[in-house]
């Protein structure tokens, strides 16, 4: 069984479910948590029952979800239906691994004709409960993401808000949380306070362990991600990938650039990462601040093509160079390392950016790849080619569901080290059509 | 500037300057010096400097134990022999922070009533370490039963007690910690930092997380689990690249390394293992043995054996030749040495630690993997530090079972009689240091005989110095002497 990095999870696909009043970050948790396991190479869909219903029924109020609204009931029992049809279609015929039912189950009877559907299928049922009484916090989801949601188009904030209060009150009624005793048999996690206290029960194996952790991890606190490359370094001005040379005079003037941007942003506690290549190294030299080194941010390896140009690799490797063209994110130089290693590398760094605040992480090309591929919920396929300029900082910061980003150019001069996948990737390609798309350099 | 960078190219961040103190809590049996050791020597292998103090140690130390009476919370005597015990414990952590460059302190004991865990709380306050609680609450009387068949009746407590005598005298101790047990309440404890497990892990609640380290002490007790297994570990069979003394690479398995596997696989299966995991790395000579196994085998590339970088595929003389500085670089810190371009041993216990954690996941599991990387499995698996580690003996076709037994890890050889190359590098000896110095003094002595005597005759032996400058700064001293002795007999 020839797998990347880790180890084959269970045949059985997991369906994780959420559970909790409207407003408590299930959406949230359900989309970070598929950013993640996808990116960690699990294949993971989020089956969100909101968008099932506005797509038979558009919104009116708050009623639709009175606990006595006969007819509604039925429409909502139909959705959870449908939605639990996909899911079957896409871990039978799309290979999905996990499938995130993110909608309230708040009833115990709900929660219930879940666990024999999964049972009657062969999937492993996960809860993920999300338990919330802070006022602030409830007012603050809403302020983010109902009052502009799809149901709420035409409403001013005002009445949005208030409906959506009452829509809360319909489901309270009925909410019955996961309980200690009589659903001690169940697989799942729940959420107090956005993570002030967790209680697991009953972890069935490694993915579910690996959700956990991840869960644990994770908070909302604002905060902004800085990703830099190093300064331009003396390889890049020679066109040749890999190895450890220092900056370029363009690249001391970047990092001094740099410290001085990351002065004016007067960030609250900033940490500063840096690989243990001197490139990083020396750029973050110029900040001021104390940096700490991973081994894992280091740059991809290229294994026997350390060092050489592109057309070194071509003249050399002209096979290997065509086959990495086919298949950019899998393919593993010899003796070096896959975009796919690198991400598998990377998972710690993940883990610990998402424990931290605010950090500004100077890195390489390849790396700051992946990490934006992360950040950007972006595929394998869009990873490789993900444009990551010399001399340009991005600041990431968490907002609603997502990731507001901002260029910032610093307005030092550097090659482009970007390679787009040329048109012919057929290994018996002519070296021109090969180098077509690599960048100049001197 | 102050430059905080990792120590010695470590592959984790800086955990924070505070030192953290776990605090176990939970009534005896309830296996709180059984996840003590574990975790310490865990948190040791992935370079966390950690230590338990166990209370009852240092109450042995100062009192021999007669019956449970000694734990009656009426007793007012021993209650004040109890309260010094947990104060010089206390004291010696702080030693341990402060002197011994320790980095975490697992504080062993019951720590049952709010009132003791208070005044650790505020101990620790003052002296400026984090606190994190680790409850065990079991009550499931066979798991207590288990616990106290293991570890209580052959403790030095009960040295001269049959054991009849000593599951009845432990079992009214028991209850004399029940009196006073207060857990940590989940209202009035809330801002505490705490992970109970209950019954050995089928639930946990876990309070106010606060960093790195207790996020992955969490992560690391919520893995671990008590169901018996055992370990099978074993390099692949002998290869090609070992017939010829290179190390590295990526070559197939030798004709003899093909009748390991199989010998492998048939004592794999007359051990007649429930639901056996195989695990192999990526390189050909681990997939080629577990392909004679007949099992379904997974594949981690983060098994791999060390990368030697620029000394690749190389044999130890031609690292000689043309590294020589670098080998005797390895040989003085063979653990953090760094191949350029390369890895350490150092660098290999941070690829490794997703194996480990997977490991204590699973259950039967046979590991076919590579020489340095098997030491590391070993060294955490037997609590070896990280000096012992880079020597431990790994040779080819022996497998190594390895079954947890009370708080330590049984371990049986199994050699199958498959003869192979010998690839184990021994440390060099402890009186080489003497060695070389006493060679480079006879060398200055003889060479400025020679120089001055035969300055005319400079190319021949301005050669030879060399070439026993060389002989030494390779540790092949005895090559020295050789050829000092050559120059001293053509001398006199």
């Amino acid at each position: 069984i020839e797998l990347s990095s880790v180890p084959q999870f269970t045949n059985s696909p997991t369906l994780i479910v959420m559970v909790g009043l409207p407003a408590r970050g299930k959406t949230y948790i359900s989309k970070k948590l598929t950013r993640y396991l996808n990116w960690i190479g699990v294949p993971t869909k989020v089956f969100n029952l909101g968008q099932y219903r506005r797509e038979v029924q558009s919104y009116k109020s708050f009623e639709f979800f009175r606990p006595d609204n006969e007819e509604a009931m039925q429409i909502r029992k139909a959705c959870a239906s449908n939605a639990l049809k996909d899911v079957v279609i896409y871990f039978s015929k799309e290979h999905g691994q996990v499938a995130v039912f993110d909608a309230t189950n708040t009833t115990r009877e709900r929660r219930v004709s879940i666990v024999s559907f999964a049972k009657e299928k062969g999937y492993k049922v996960f809860f993920v409960e999300s338990i919330c009484d802070d006022p602030d916090i409830i007012a603050q989801n809403i302020a983010d993401v109902k009052v502009s949601s799809p149901d709420y188009l035409n409403c001013d904030k005002e009445e949005a808000l208030a409906d959506f209060l009452k829509r809360i009150e319909c489901y309270k009624q009925t909410y019955v949380p996961l309980d200690d005793e009589k659903d001690r048999r169940l697989s799942y996690i729940k959420i107090f306070n956005v993570g002030s206290r967790y209680l697991v029960n009953c972890v069935q194996d490694h993915i579910q362990s690996r959700i956990v952790y991840y869960l644990m991890n994770i908070h909302v606190t604002p905060r902004s991600i800085y990703l830099s490359r190093h300064g331009e370094s003396n390889m890049n001005l020679l066109g040749r990938i890999g190895g450890d040379s220092g900056l370029s005079p363009r690249g001391h003037k970047y990092a001094t650039a740099l410290g001085t941007f990351i002065k004016s942003q007067h960030i609250k506690d900033l940490k500063v990462w840096t690989s243990h290549m001197k490139r990083t190294i020396q750029t973050a030299e110029h900040l001021g601040i104390p940096y700490e080194q991973w081994k894992a941010l280091n740059e991809i390896d290229a294994g026997v093509c350390e060092e050489m140009t592109y057309e070194e690799i071509q003249d050399n490797h002209p096979e290997e160079f065509a086959l990495r063209d086919q298949d950019k994110y899998r393919y593993r130089y010899p003796k070096g390392e896959s975009y796919e290693d690198l991400v598998h590398r990377l998972e710690p760094v993940i883990m610990e950016l998402e424990r931290q605040e605010n950090v500004l992480v100077v890195c390489h090309q390849a790396v700051m790849r992946c990490l934006l591929a992360y950040l950007l919920d972006k595929t394998a396929d869009e990873l490789p080619y993900l444009k990551c300029p010399l001399h340009t900082a991005l600041k990431l910061t968490p907002v609603a569901y997502g990731c507001k980003v901002e260029h910032v150019f610093l307005n030092i001069e550097a090659v482009n080290t970007h390679r787009e996948r040329p048109g012919n990737v057929d290994v018996s390609r002519d070296p021109e059509e090969a180098l077509k798309t690599i960048p100049d350099h001197f």
